[in-house]
């Protein structure tokens, strides 16, 4: 690959995803493109690189945007942000939405749905709780593929061991050889839809927590600070935003504070000259229910 | 420092073990079957156990529940590190006392999230 080819490829994808490479990650871009290049059928980066530039294989650029922003992701990544959501976020919800009985929460970056489908185990676990209540929890990625596996809820065995205590793993999977498949019951607790965090999401309403981790860090401080402040106002003014352990809002905005002591976790900074800001009785259109009361 | 005892018949699985888990910086000891084992443990209880199933002399199952019968034998977290990957034998192991279970093939990533998930790092 040209130097010129690298260039054209980096201005695309910051273009269409945000993502922000290094002059260094040429041998990423080259790892990852090649299969998609042969799985087009050409010759290689350079024949890839002038399929894309012609402006006429729109389904090419999306598949080499899809290759370049897949990320490996597992259950119950760093722990934490889960501890929180059983701990601190749930219980201080639950308090605050006793009259409406209804939490709207957001994987903005669920990638093959391990973080969701965490989410959802956390409130299967809880469901005492939360009986009768109205929870909805969409997940949204910009890779339709990554998307499409996460419906499917299989995983390999790799995949269940990274982060899954064992317990979950036989209470809420089947096996199938070294595959494991998520029960459907859990699966359809998750509504999955296509979205880049660059367009505009105001359309999905008000949440009451947005996940939204480990996707910023790939963004250039001008894109970081625009999505931020795009979060702060789709969420309640007494919900929570949690970020990935390698991210932050300092620096960046002013729309959220940090929650003392308890890491990624934020707050909506009600200081912050709100424009618009739904309130929790804003709700948008729902999308599904997951704990009716009929369980 | 905490330590694990490693019990596997295979030494390139106890080699590779121990390599991970020193890492993670414990200290690591070794046995070859589920008899070893239990004198080991009745020597100096560890603090976490990393347990193959199938082995010579005593397998993993039976060295959990003699260990778990040992006085202080409920205190070290066992992690079973098996190629019996079905749902039964792991209903088995947690029922017998096994506090995590991975199943083989294994890496780094897996050892360190499973010994996390129990508390041990």
């Amino acid at each position: 690959m040209t130097p010129q080819d690298y260039d054209y490829l980096r201005r695309r994808l910051k273009e269409r995803s945000g993502l922000v490479l290094s002059a260094d990650k040429e041998y990423l871009v080259e790892s990852r493109l090649l299969p998609v290049a042969r799985k087009a059928g050409l010759t290689g980066l350079a024949e890839l690189v002038h399929v894309v530039m012609s402006g006429h294989n729109e389904a090419l650029m999306t598949a080499v945007v899809e290759a370049m922003t897949t990320n490996e992701s597992f259950f119950f990544r760093d722990k934490i942000p889960f501890d929180n959501f059983r701990a601190v976020i749930m219980p201080a919800l639950i308090a605050a939405r006793r009259k409406t009985r209804a939490i709207r929460i957001w994987c903005a970056a669920a990638s093959c749905g391990q973080e969701p489908y965490s989410l959802a185990m956390c409130l299967k676990e809880m469901e005492r709780e939360i009986a009768g209540w109205r929870i909805e929890l969409l997940a949204t990625d910009l890779s339709n593929e990554v998307l499409e596996k996460a419906r499917q809820g299989i995983y390999s065995q790799f995949e269940v061991q990274r982060g899954l205590p064992i317990q979950l793993l036989i209470k809420h999977f089947t096996q199938t050889g070294e595959l494991w498949q998520l029960a459907p019951s859990i699966r359809a607790m998750v509504k999955y839809r296509q979205l880049n965090l660059l367009s505009d999401f105001f359309h999905l309403g008000t949440f009451d927590l947005i996940f939204c981790r480990n996707v910023l860090i790939y963004f250039d401080q001008e894109t970081k600070s625009d999505v931020l402040g795009r979060l702060a106002r789709i969420v309640a003014s007494d919900g929570y935003l949690v970020l990935g352990a390698a991210e932050t809002v300092v620096g960046l905005t002013d729309s959220f504070k940090i929650v003392p002591d308890k890491r990624g976790l934020y707050v909506p900074n009600t200081d912050w000259p709100k424009i618009s800001r739904p309130t929790a009785g804003q709700r948008a259109p729902r999308l599904v229910a997951i704990n009716g009361g009929s369980r | 420092m905490k330590t694990c005892l490693v019990v596997d018949d295979s030494s390139v699985i106890r080699k590779v073990a121990r390599r991970i888990l020193e890492g993670l910086e414990f200290q690591i000891v070794e046995a070859e079957n589920g008899e070893d084992a239990i004198e080991s443990c009745k020597r100096q209880l560890p603090d976490a156990i990393l347990l193959d199933w199938n082995m010579p002399k005593m397998d993993g199952y039976d060295f959990l529940r003699v260990l778990r019968r040992l006085p202080g034998g409920d205190r070290p977290k066992v992690v079973f590190c098996t190629t019996e990957n079905d749902v039964a034998h792991i209903a088995r192991a947690l029922h017998a006392g096994a506090n995590e279970y991975i199943m083989k093939p294994f890496d780094k990533e897996i050892v360190e999230a499973k010994f996390q998930e129990v508390g041990l790092i």
